[in-house]
């Protein structure tokens, strides 16, 4: 009974993702943004959640995916400074064929560039612990995005114009184009937490220094946990770069306070460190945005503020680590008096 | 016997404070092997200078008679030298379970076996051992809500699932009450005779330490004053002095 009953939920929320873009037809591009923030709330949490952690930085992997994808896309088919110095003005067309296959390459040479990043940035940034790691990370991100509006090659501060998508349903593929990262995503960390991998980021979260005590390698761990995590959001960045057609440096490709915050808030919305937290944090925090945007606008930023000071003060350990607390028996947390001889022997009939 | 460390004159000073000058000794494989002294004589020190914690200034000192002072903390962990902390760590947020699995022999560990699972024969050994401590029946916790002797219990438990060669346990009864220190000082000399495991212990509770170890080292202001069996070491009259403050 109780195997049955994980398959069929999955199947359900299958059919549910499946169908929710022709059921609410109107709102295909809010779903496609709560999958971004459903994506680089649970690449944040497998640091900062899972690891311990904190980096205010992931949104350069986000910007530099958007970068890379579209540079990619199109240098499959001009010349990357005669079209940005044309400031995409539309002498340049871009066939279908040309299109998907930036969308497909750019989006897996978005998620290499940036696990390869992390590897360089982890390898200097993790020597620094707590706040410091959050502070160094933020810094990392601003520099990129002020060198990139510098780089004439890639539009400056101007940005960087994307081709149209060459059919009708641009909003319908951009959705299913992140809904399925995002499924990826979940099934891969499904997975993940369950291997001595995540166990091992798990002691480095808890007491890094026991963690090397024992003999964990736990360099190796940090950083090959960081580059995973980066894969998806260059990935996230990458088919963010498609639906926005035209983005730039500071505000849309690096946007250190928009983003880069709301994953955090997101996290530790849902609770950091499980694999469903940062999804139920992502939903609600995005339908939050949303109907403040829309009814208090003008107070949109007021309300944002109030909702983190509100979740940092009063719910640091998020929806999930305040039912761990009120029902630590559905989690596993139990006293097991059976002594281990009658339970083999029970094995054993 | 054979010393399986061996310390050989080794210093080590934090600014002007010598914490350790001078200072060699050997532990002999397959013994235990205490360490004593008054407070602030140079005994976690020594420990974290052997461990690879810190850089020595001077002296050498050797496992297997291999030099290990150049060596960082976990590299000389996965040697199979392991220690346990004078103010217990254990990893808070897991279970006692998953303490106990994430603390297998990396040594023997690949990388390719990180992204594997755990399987029946490791979780019935890291029960077992839980059992051998006595928190079999506290399992499933959290690390952190255990009590300070219990989180001790579970390090020791920890530790034994590495499978170290030599273990060096930084005060390990104290915290513990009376009675549950007389089942770690027999849990402790199992530990050495039944899974082979060379001891290296501090400790400040004198019973405990005559009681369990064959060999004792005394250090005092960073240097060491005596050495030798659990009967000389408590008539020695500097040690005595030592401990009663009398210089």
């Amino acid at each position: 009974m109780k195997n049955l009953a994980m398959p069929v939920l999955h199947l359900v929320l299958l059919g549910v993702i499946i169908a929710a873009p022709f059921v609410f037809p109107d709102y295909q591009t809010q779903l496609a943004t709560l999958w971004l923030f459903i994506i680089v709330s649970l690449t944040w949490d497998m640091t900062g959640g899972q690891m311990g952690y904190n980096s205010l930085g992931n949104i350069f992997f986000y910007g530099t995916g958007m970068y890379v994808a579209a540079v990619i896309t199109i240098g499959l088919a001009h010349n990357v400074s005669e079209y940005t110095d044309a400031a995409g003005g539309g002498i340049f067309k871009f066939t279908s064929a040309q299109y998907y296959s930036g969308v497909v390459l750019g989006s897996i040479g978005a998620g290499l560039f940036c696990a390869l990043s992390a590897f360089i940035i982890g390898y200097v940034t993790f020597g620094l612990r707590g706040p410091y790691f959050a502070i160094g990370t933020l810094g990392v991100a601003i520099a990129a995005g002020e060198l990139v509006s510098n780089w004439e090659w890639v539009g400056g501060g101007q940005g960087i114009s994307m081709p149209n998508y060459p059919g009708e349903q641009e909003r319908l593929f951009i959705y299913f184009c992140f809904a399925v990262v995002g499924v990826i995503l979940y099934t891969f960390l499904r997975w993940l937490y369950s291997t001595r991998f995540t166990a091992a980021i798990n002691a480095i979260r808890d007491d890094e220094e026991k963690a090397e005590a024992m003999g964990i390698h736990t360099m190796r761990y940090k950083l090959t946990a960081w580059a995973m995590s980066a894969f998806f959001v260059g990935i996230a960045g990458a088919i963010s770069a498609f639906q926005l057609l035209h983005f730039e440096p500071l505000e849309t490709a690096y946007q250190t306070i928009n983003l880069g915050i709301f994953m955090v808030v997101c996290v530790l919305l849902g609770g950091k460190g499980t694999l469903w937290g940062p999804i139920i944090g992502a939903t609600l925090f995005h339908v939050f945005k949303e109907i403040t945007w829309n009814y208090f606008l003008g107070w949109q930023w007021v309300a944002l503020g109030a909702l983190i000071v509100i979740t940092v003060v009063y719910f640091q350990e998020g929806l999930m680590g305040w039912l761990m607390a009120k029902k630590p028996e559905w989690f596993g947390i139990r006293i097991d008096s059976k002594d281990p001889a009658s339970k083999i022997a029970e094995a054993a009939e | 016997m054979s010393a399986i460390i061996e310390v050989s004159n080794v210093s080590k000073s934090y600014g002007g404070v010598k914490a350790n000058s001078n200072v060699s000794m050997q532990v002999q494989k397959g013994g235990i092997t205490g360490l004593i002294g008054p407070n602030g004589s140079g005994k976690t020190t020594l420990f974290n200078s052997i461990v690879g914690y810190h850089p020595i200034d001077k002296g050498s000192i050797k496992f297997e008679n291999k030099e290990i002072s150049k060596l960082q903390v976990p590299e000389i962990a996965r040697l199979g030298l392991l220690r346990t902390f004078q103010q217990t760590r254990i990893y808070g947020a897991m279970n006692c379970v998953e303490n106990m699995l994430i603390s297998m022999p990396h040594r023997k560990m690949t990388f390719r076996d990180a992204f594997s699972r755990n399987n029946a024969e490791h979780i019935e050994r890291a029960e077992n051992l839980l059992d051998f401590v006595g928190l079999y029946e506290k399992r499933y916790l959290r690390g952190g809500s255990l009590s300070f002797g219990q989180q001790k219990l579970l390090e020791f438990a920890m530790a034994l699932m590495n499978e170290p060669t030599v273990l060096l346990l930084d005060e390990p009864t104290a915290g513990i009450n009376p009675t549950l220190i007389n089942g770690l000082i027999d849990r402790l000399k199992r530990a050495n005779s039944e899974f082979g495991i060379t001891l290296f212990v501090i400790e400040h509770n004198m019973r405990v330490i005559m009681n369990m170890a064959d060999h004792i080292y005394c250090l005092a202001h960073g240097e060491m004053l005596a050495e030798g069996g659990p009967d000389e070491i408590q008539n020695n009259p500097t040690v005595i002095d030592a401990y009663l403050g009398a210089h």
